[in-house]
């Protein structure tokens, strides 16, 4: 990638770019400069990902300089907020962090948008438990019996986020974003044992088992949620994502390691 | 009040694989057939973007809503049974395809033994062997008379297995269809460990095509990709054999069958012995329909077709206070113990794979050994299989590994291609306090009570897991694994995590009406023009997946119906 990469758009590029999709058609387009417009700095050569016609190369390797130049940041407008308050958000964010931290192995949940995934999974189906049978009664139940409470997922989080903030400011005076990563850990860790601070019409471990699966979920599932941004779980633990075949590698010995295709890249063929 | 709609010949409650095949032979046969199907429609092209973990692996897109109908569960009649709010240990199927579209195809056939437990634990052992409230009996069939129907149902599937004949299982009257499928590294390490240690390894039967097939139906179906996104999943190749791309479009071609979608069956209505129709509800309109027929055919799977015979009260109600009644009778599950492996130094491609694909071994199977010291009856088939590991569900850690936080994201990382696991599929055998009965509080969406189960593991379950935990660990370490971790030992049947989709038992067959609720036709006793179709029909549960067998007892049942088509009556 060169220097020019950084330089800011420029209107002349910008209208080459429209002319040039215009003239080139929706295919190429679609396929090449879609791609590219949606990667930000590009690390791998994007003609190796390019699966277009052969007699189409020639164009499309002009296309493609002239895009990575005028666009070096891509805006990712789905970070943003469907359930939380910013406050649930900040609280969150510093969980996940916890959970899943960056080390020299790779990003970390936050980085990775794991609480964005959190926040927009609760706001959909799984928050508001719409498929999970919700009518009474709720008595106490054996351990055996599985979940019965008549909160959805979306009121556990509320509550289990503000349990975080409170604990945090009775013992360290500060809320939990703002304390230390030894301190968050601590917290989490007393949340985790499920004992030692009660949540109405909930416990502190429940809230952690979903925060937990949460923010693995978050990490790891298709980008088309919000989390795992630009397939950097996947590349962490060198996940090929979602391949339409192993037909020629199943068979063999050692480790393979393939570039990771998302569900997006169904939609581009 | 219910529509009363003009009176059809055939009416199928549920179309997945109980129902594809039946409605597939009849209208085959030249009869028009109803099926009311609670759910949707299903179409290969359903399939194409399917690679989704979170939406299909872990939402369970595909499956049963818990919100219009679950089932309560208590361990023992002391506690108050509670509903299964959210999922948990198994995932009923829903829609046109039924379980058949999202189960993983590994498709065993049950031993000879298990058709004539009962007979065979006696003679070899004893009465004595089988302990007080353990109510295992003969299915009032022989492996002679059902084997054409496995043969059958494995044509139809095209189902991948060895050329040659296992030793250890019941014996074949014709080779697989197709040959088995690709073995990867650490199933080929596995096949040597088991030999080395004398045990009679073969490639588990798959109906994930190994190669392109056409069968008998003249269905042509593409070879399996190994991609993975099995279980859980439809198949966008068609390659795993499901009711939605094989006897399904069987039926409708054949211009016979009409498939009523969104019908949920509420009841069945009778008369005397006989069944005259349903009551079913349109779920996008509302309305009530009453569907009058000469021969119904109850494939809602195991819960539901125990659940709507208890309130259409037809059989007699299982008692467990004085073990009569047949409905609800011999509910059983899976049970096991198995072995994961690390490896240190070797990192196997596992994120590939396919539903079926596995190796495994039937030594330590039915009464493939010796039980004479052992404290439990039956056995449980021991595999390795690589389905595909998926990152979310994928994170095994060594014990003593914290779960969260850095140590736990090294270790993860690290170990995310250096774990197998060997595992037992244990049978399970009935008790006289193990049944299914209906919910006196819970309901479901359309004021019906819930079905209530009420079941544990027992010690015969628990001896069984941890012998089956010590033979995988055995493989395991043969295998070459640095260290092995046995899995938990059993200890109280618990719904929350998933175990199988392998519910049995409640309508089960037999040659008495007094212990049985259906023939050996499946055809009711009590009610002569209906058929009860599924693994309800179990009397036990052995140690394997159950498809194939339901398969068989499907083309047994619709062999049947044909027969009372024509001539009527009581088919034995
Ligand atoms: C994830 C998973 C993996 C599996 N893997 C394997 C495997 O590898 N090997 C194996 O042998 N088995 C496996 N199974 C089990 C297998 O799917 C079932 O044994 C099989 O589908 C049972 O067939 P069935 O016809 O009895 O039920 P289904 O195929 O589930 O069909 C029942 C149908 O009845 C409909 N229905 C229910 N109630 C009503 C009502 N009131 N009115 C109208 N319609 C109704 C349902 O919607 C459904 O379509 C698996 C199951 C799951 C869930
Ligand atoms: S693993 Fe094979 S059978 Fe299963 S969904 Fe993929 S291609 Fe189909």
């Amino acid at each position: 990638m060169s220097e020019q990469d950084a330089k800011p758009q420029n209107a002349a590029r910008r209208t080459f770019l429209k002319q040039s999709g215009i003239a080139l058609g929706g295919v190429v387009v679609g396929g090449v400069v879609g791609g590219v417009l949606l990667r930000p700095k590009p690390q791998v050569k994007v003609e190796t990902k390019v699966e277009t016609k052969v007699e189409e190369k020639v164009v499309e390797k002009v296309v493609e300089k002239e895009v990575e130049k005028i666009v070096p940041q891509p805006v990712y407008y789905h970070q943003a907020l469907m359930f939380f308050s910013l406050e649930q958000f900040a609280i969150a964010e510093a969980a996940a962090e916890r959970i899943f931290p960056q080390d020299d192995s790779g990003p970390g949940a936050k980085e990775l948008g794991a609480a964005f995934y959190i926040d927009h999974q609760l706001a959909g189906p799984w928050g508001n438990n719409s498929r999970d049978y919700m009518m009474g009664p709720f008595p106490k139940a054996e351990p055996t019996q599985g979940m019965q409470t008549r909160l959805t997922r979306k009121e556990i989080f509320a509550i289990g986020l503000q349990g975080l903030q409170d604990y945090s400011m009775q013992k360290y005076k500060k809320g939990f974003a703002d304390l230390s990563a030894a301190e968050q850990d601590e917290v989490l860790k007393v949340f985790e044992a499920g004992e030692a601070v009660q949540l109405e019409g909930t416990s502190t471990s429940a809230f952690f088992g979903l925060l937990r699966t949460g923010t693995l979920e978050g990490i790891y599932s298709d980008p088309l949620y919000g989390g795992n941004k630009d397939m950097q779980g996947w590349k962490m633990k060198r996940y090929p994502g979602n391949q339409p075949s192993y037909f020629n590698d199943i068979e063999k010995d050692g480790f393979i390691v393939i570039e990771p295709k998302s569900l997006h890249d169904h939609l581009n063929h | 009040m219910a529509t009363k709609l003009p009176k059809v010949p055939v009416l199928i409650v549920g179309l997945g694989w109980a129902g594809g095949i039946i409605a597939s032979e009849l209208t085959k046969a030249g009869h028009k057939v109803v099926a009311l199907e609670r759910g949707k429609r299903a179409k290969l092209e359903d399939y194409y973007a399917m690679h989704d973990e979170v939406r299909y692996a872990l939402r369970h897109d595909m499956m049963q809503d818990l919100s219009k109908e679950t089932i309560t569960f208590r361990n023992n009649d002391k506690m108050t049974a509670l509903p299964m709010r959210t999922y948990g240990s198994f995932l009923p199927g829903d829609g046109v395809g039924g379980a058949g579209k999202h189960w993983n195809g590994v498709s065993v056939r049950f031993l000879p033994y298990d058709f004539e437990i009962y007979s065979k634990t006696v003679e070899r052992y004893g009465k004595k062997k089988i302990p007080a409230g353990m109510t295992i009996q003969d299915w009032g069939i022989k492996w002679e008379e059902i084997e054409p129907y496995f043969d059958k149902y494995e044509k139809m599937a095209g189902i991948s297995g060895d050329a040659e004949q296992n030793p250890m299982i019941g014996k074949r009257s014709n080779p697989y269809p197709t040959p088995p499928m690709k073995q990867t590294p650490s199933m080929k390490l596995f096949m040597e460990a088991a030999k080395k240690l004398g045990y009679n390894p073969y490639n588990g039967p798959s109906a994930n095509l190994s190669q392109p097939y056409k069968n008998p139906d003249g269905i042509e179906r593409a070879a399996c990709q190994y991609c993975a996104y099995c279980e859980r999943f439809g198949c966008e190749y068609g390659a795993k054999a499901d009711p939605v791309v094989t006897v399904i479009p069987v039926a409708e071609k054949t211009g016979k069958l009409e498939t009523r979608t969104h019908s949920n069956v509420l009841r069945v209505l009778h008369k005397g012995k006989k069944a005259t129709g349903v009551v079913y509800l349109n779920t996008l309109t509302g309305e009530e329909f009453e569907q009058p027929a000469d021969l119904v055919i109850m494939t809602s799977y195991v819960l539901n077709n125990v659940k709507l015979l208890l309130i259409s009260q037809m059989g007699k109600p299982y008692d467990p206070a004085t073990g009569t009644g047949v409905i609800g009778k011999n509910y059983a599950y899976q049970t096991g113990g198995g072995a994961t492996g690390f490896f240190e130094d070797k990192e196997f491609n596992s994120y590939m794979g396919a539903g079926a694909l596995g190796v495994c071994l039937d030594d330590f199977n039915g009464d493939n050994f010796d039980h004479s010291d052992l404290k439990f009856i039956h056995g449980g088939n021991i595999r390795h299989a690589q389905s595909g590991s998926r990152p979310i569900a994928n994170n095994t850690v060594p014990s003593g590994t914290p779960s969260w936080g850095a140590e736990f994201k090294k270790a993860s990382l690290k170990y995310s291609y250096r774990t197998l696991s060997v595992s037992g599929q244990g049978s399970n055998m009935p008790w006289r306090h193990h049944y299914l009965d209906l919910d006196p509080t819970y309901k479901d969406v359309y004021g019906l009570p819930l079905l209530r189960m009420t079941y544990d593991f027992e010690e015969q379950d628990r001896e069984m897991g941890k012998f089956l935990a010590a033979k995988s660990s055995e493989i395991l370490k043969e295998m070459g694994a640095t260290s092995t971790v046995p899995g938990r030992d059993l200890t109280s049947y618990n719904i929350t995590p998933y175990q199988s989709t392998h519910n049995t038992g409640g309508v089960i067959m037999g040659a008495d009406p007094k212990s049985s609720a259906v023939n050996n036709y499946l055809q009711m006793w009590d009610y002569e023009n209906m058929f009860v179709v599924g693994a309800s029909a179990f009397a036990h549960n052995s140690g394997y997946n159950p498809t194939a067998t339901v398969g068989a007892l499907a083309y047994r049942a619709a062999e049947g119906a044909l027969k009372y088509l024509k001539q009527g009556g009581s088919l034995v």
